[in-house]
């Protein structure tokens, strides 16, 4: 017996910009759309008139559809829409809205990662704001904030929300989910413009090669040019063990970070604020990322309540090395920004660097050096990008070269 | 039904529950041209000389002072949504079999729920004054008798003090009175600060009756209702649910978005100059306002500077900052939670006001026009500033003008706005109700954008430089469309189901009835 009623999304007294599907293709006569809406006044029409759309678009002549919207964006309803479908038909092509101007920027690999906004994928109301909060990255994940029955129609939103939400120039990352249901979520996400892929519970180096290899699948088939950045996440023993493999194990590796809950479970032991328990961690995931040439990465601060404790959290982070953290709530962001940004003399000494190429490129020398230091390429654009930030964040002033200068 | 276009291009009408009703002029533009109404003169041969003027119950209360069909009873809204006051108020009037009354309360609140069976089979005509959730919705939907008034705090003490509603008895609940009628808002199971809404009813009205649950011996002191104004007064067992009175304590949001504007907004504040020493202001208790205030302490501190004054609705974070010596007075309309009854009842510098002093239109002047800096909401706000606070974009009254109205005559007023709530839009071409003409309104703060008012040459100016980011306010109107797409416009019913007074008495607008579909 075929199934042939689908519900998806939700809906209930806390929900917020989001809405209910339920799609019922068992009926006979024609199509029956049912909205109850707070806002069906202003958009009733239009959300009608879409989800007419998208049934013609995947041929269906008979349905019946109740729609319970909370507000939701019209993304989140095509998503929940689509979503419904696909749990009854095979859906052969995607009915996908605009991919907004403001999200076809690029990222790169040695862009600063300080911090990184975890968001629940199949959370719309989370999503709005996300990128007004200036972290370094979003993070839209399909793994451990959402329910295994959730998780099909929570690749879909996601996929929707990389092309709607404006990210403000946040890197546009997606954490997946393991094994084969994480190769099957990249279909789906990597086709938007998306900077990096989170690859949960990494233990193992072939981990992020088969993920490599399907995403340069995506990649060719699709046509897509730039590089899609990866970021395994260490969340075992094992993983520990086989850090420096791991952050080896592909080109495209450009951090990798630490899940200290999933850790200290696997441990069996209590985290702690002060981390005895996962220090040796923590060192080995900072050594063997600096060793491989990939940026190291803390866990989350889960007291969201205690900005303190954070900023303390964050100075001891930075000061064995990790380069960044993530977060779980935007308040978190301005202070983990702050304390991962490059300090005064980090500053200086880039500056010094910036101006050695300046002065080399002025004399048409090849070879740049500060003092009896050759400066590589890396090193030179790591410094660039410090005074890029160092200028953004108004650490230095618009004309920190001329300043310089006279200082010498 | 006789329509007329007032100085906003709203169309208004003439005529109000049967009587004359003048169509906005324009800020300023109207001024009254006769003298001030007044109560009849009584004689204390018709009082108990011994001062005792207590009787059994408010049916009995009601009866003396010769309730009848179609009088004006008011009432006071201090005791916000732990009211019990009204109900058995008009439980009474049921009782007594009396019909067609207008009601006029400061406001009203979802606890008054239970007066739309007075609505609907009339013992209750019309409402004049806010009206919250189920009644809003009730009046709506058209199924009220009579037209719905919205006024503000300065505006209903002005139409009373104008002759514009004749209050034939005031029903003022009193969390501590005397036999006599003096009464105070400080303390008793039931204290909410103070009595400032009810004094324009205590002054005006034909009858005044007191109704309290803590009746102390003579004299009740201070006296901010003076019993020379009262006929009757009445001991009931509970005026008042005292943690719907006043909050246990006032908690600031924690919601982030609801965070990120008051930062926004504070640090507007900041870049343009206006948080100085010797500066005023008035935030309210919402989240988004209190974050504000709360972000002005910490730059203040930061910076070394005190404020003169700050208006209330008194919260625990206002009282700190009063007996942390950041400011030198608190200028308080009602308090929100414990911390604030406690301090107006001991700290001189916590001082209660009413809309006489704070709002009135029609006086020599009044508090709102000297402060500084307002922070107020809105629901929505159109191309030309112009706000809305009384309906949503689906035209249903939600919810009061309180003092929003009077506080647009503050120096600089900004407003901090979400762009879209749930995908409906706040930045929008017309406001579906003009509460506030948008030459009175400053700044919208949105999360997205802070859009300066042309008309505010002098802060754009001193906003440069600021690292803020400035939009027009149209660009955040298309803004708001494109994410929440262009919404279409609400179904209107014919009928008028309520007229939205100005601070002068005018009409600057009307909401009409919903159709149910």
């Amino acid at each position: 017996m075929k199934n042939l009623i689908a519900e998806t999304g939700n809906s209930g007294p806390k929900v917020r910009s989001d809405c209910q599907i339920r799609l019922d293709l068992s009926k006979k006569n024609g199509i029956r759309i049912d909205l109850n809406s707070k806002v069906k006044s202003m958009y009733g029409s239009s959300i009608t008139e879409m989800c007419m759309d998208i049934l013609r678009f995947n041929d269906i002549k008979n349905a019946s559809l109740e729609i319970i919207d909370t507000g939701a964006l019209p993304y989140v309803i095509m998503a929940r829409l689509e979503a419904a479908i696909r749990t009854l038909i095979p859906v052969e092509n995607e009915y996908l809205p605009d991919m907004i101007e403001e999200n076809k920027y690029q990222s790169d690999r040695f862009r600063f990662r300080f911090s990184r906004l975890y968001l629940p994928g199949n959370t719309p109301s989370m999503m709005i704001n996300a990128g007004l909060y200036s972290a370094s990255g979003i993070i839209l994940d399909l793994e451990d904030s959402v329910a295994p029955a959730k998780k099909g129609e929570a690749r879909l939103l996601v996929r929707n929300a990389l092309r709607q939400i404006n990210f403000y120039g946040a890197e546009r990352m997606v954490r997946i989910n393991q094994g084969e249901m994480g190769l099957e979520d990249l279909n789906y996400v990597v086709p938007h413009n998306l900077h990096l892929i989170l690859i949960p519970k990494c233990e193992d180096p072939t981990h992020p090669r088969r993920v490599s290899e399907h995403v340069d699948r995506i990649r060719k088939e699709k046509g897509i040019e730039s590089q899609v950045y990866l970021m395994p996440i260490i969340e075992s023993a094992l993983g520990v063990e086989r850090a420096y493999e791991i952050a080896n194990s592909s080109a495209n590796i450009v951090a990798m970070a630490i899940g200290l809950e999933d850790y200290t479970a696997d441990l069996g032991v209590q985290r702690t604020v002060e981390g005895r328990e996962s220090l040796y961690a923590r060192l080995r995931i900072i050594n063997a990322s600096k060793a491989a040439g990939i940026q190291p990465i803390d866990s989350v601060f889960s007291d969201v309540s205690d900005l303190e404790a954070l900023e303390k959290n964050v100075k001891a982070s930075k000061s064995i090395g990790f380069e960044g953290m993530g977060c779980i709530h935007p308040r978190q962001i301005a202070v983990i920004n702050r304390g991962f940004a490059p300090e005064p003399e980090e500053i200086e000494k880039a500056a010094r660097i910036v101006l050695a190429f300046k002065e080399a490129e002025k004399r048409g020398e090849g070879v740049v050096s500060v003092g009896s230091k050759m400066i590589d390429p890396p090193v030179l654009k790591r410094a660039e990008k410090t005074i890029c930030l160092a200028l953004r964040l108004k650490l230095i002033p618009e004309d920190w070269e001329t300043e310089m200068l006279n200082q010498e | 039904m006789k329509y007329i276009k007032n100085a906003a291009g709203r169309e208004v009408v003439t005529e109000l529950n049967g009587g004359k009703a003048i169509p906005y002029m324009g800020v300023g533009k109207y001024k009254p041209d006769t003298r001030k109404y007044a109560p009849p003169l009584a004689s204390c041969a018709d009082y108990p000389g011994d001062g005792n003027k207590k009787v059994n119950s408010i049916k009995e209360a009601l009866r003396k002072c010769g309730l009848k069909d179609g009088m004006t009873i008011s009432t006071h809204h201090h005791f916000r949504n732990g009211d019990l006051v009204a109900n058995q108020l008009f439980d009474a009037v049921k009782e007594l079999g009396i019909k067609n009354i207008r009601w006029f309360p400061s406001a009203s609140f979802p606890c008054h729920e239970h007066l739309i069976k007075y609505l609907e089979d009339g013992t209750i005509h019309h409402i004049e004054g806010s009206m919250n959730g189920p009644i809003g919705k009730f009046v709506s939907e058209g199924k009220m008798k009579g037209t719905a008034v919205l006024r503000s705090h300065g505006g209903r003490y002005q139409a009373v003090q104008d002759g514009e509603v004749k209050i034939d008895i005031a029903v003022i609940g009193a969390p501590q009175a005397d036999p006599f009628g003096n009464a105070n808002g400080l303390s008793g199971g039931s204290a909410c600060g103070l009595l400032g809404f009810a004094l324009v009813d205590s002054q005006y009205a034909d009858k005044v009756i007191v109704v309290t649950d803590n009746m102390v011996e003579f004299p009740c002191v201070p006296w901010q209702i003076q019993g020379n104004y009262v006929d009757y007064t009445v001991e009931v067992d509970k005026i008042g649910i005292p943690e719907r009175i006043v909050s246990g304590t006032t908690m600031i949001t924690k919601s982030p978005d609801r965070l990120l504007l008051a930062e926004l907004t504070a640090r507007f504040c900041e870049a343009t100059g206006i948080i100085k020493e010797g500066f005023s202001f008035q935030t309210g208790a919402g989240g988004t306002s209190l974050a504000v205030s709360e972000y002005f302490s910490q730059i203040m501190k930061t910076r070394g500077i005190k404020a003169r004054f700050a208006r209330g609705g008194s919260n625990k974070y206002l009282v700190r900052m009063l007996e942390e010596g950041q400011i030198d007075y608190i200028l308080d309309g009602q308090t929100f939670d414990l911390d604030g009854v406690r301090s107006m009842a001991k700290n001189q510098r916590h001082v209660w006001t009413s809309p006489f002093t704070s709002y009135n239109y029609h006086g020599k002047g009044n508090f709102a026009g000297i402060v500084d800096i307002v922070i107020l909401g809105a629901t929505e706000v159109d191309v030309n500033f112009n706000a809305n606070v009384v309906t949503h974009s689906d035209g249903y009254l939600l919810h009061g003008i309180g003092g929003w109205q009077d506080c647009l005559f503050s120096k600089t007023v900004i407003l901090p706005l979400p762009l879209f709530r749930d995908r409906i839009p706040v930045i929008i071409d017309e406001v579906t109700t003009l509460c506030g003409p948008g030459e009175l309104i400053d700044v919208i703060v949105t999360e997205r954008g802070i859009a300066i008012n042309p008309l505010r040459s002098d802060l754009i100016e001193r906003a440069k430089g600021s690292g803020l980011a400035f939009k027009r306010i149209d660009e955040l109107k298309d803004e708001a469309e494109r994410i929440c797409g262009k919404p279409e416009k609400a179904p209107v019913g014919d009928e008028v189901v309520a007229a939205i007074k100005w601070v002068d008495g005018t009409i600057i607008d009307i909401v009409r009835k919903v159709p149910v579909q």
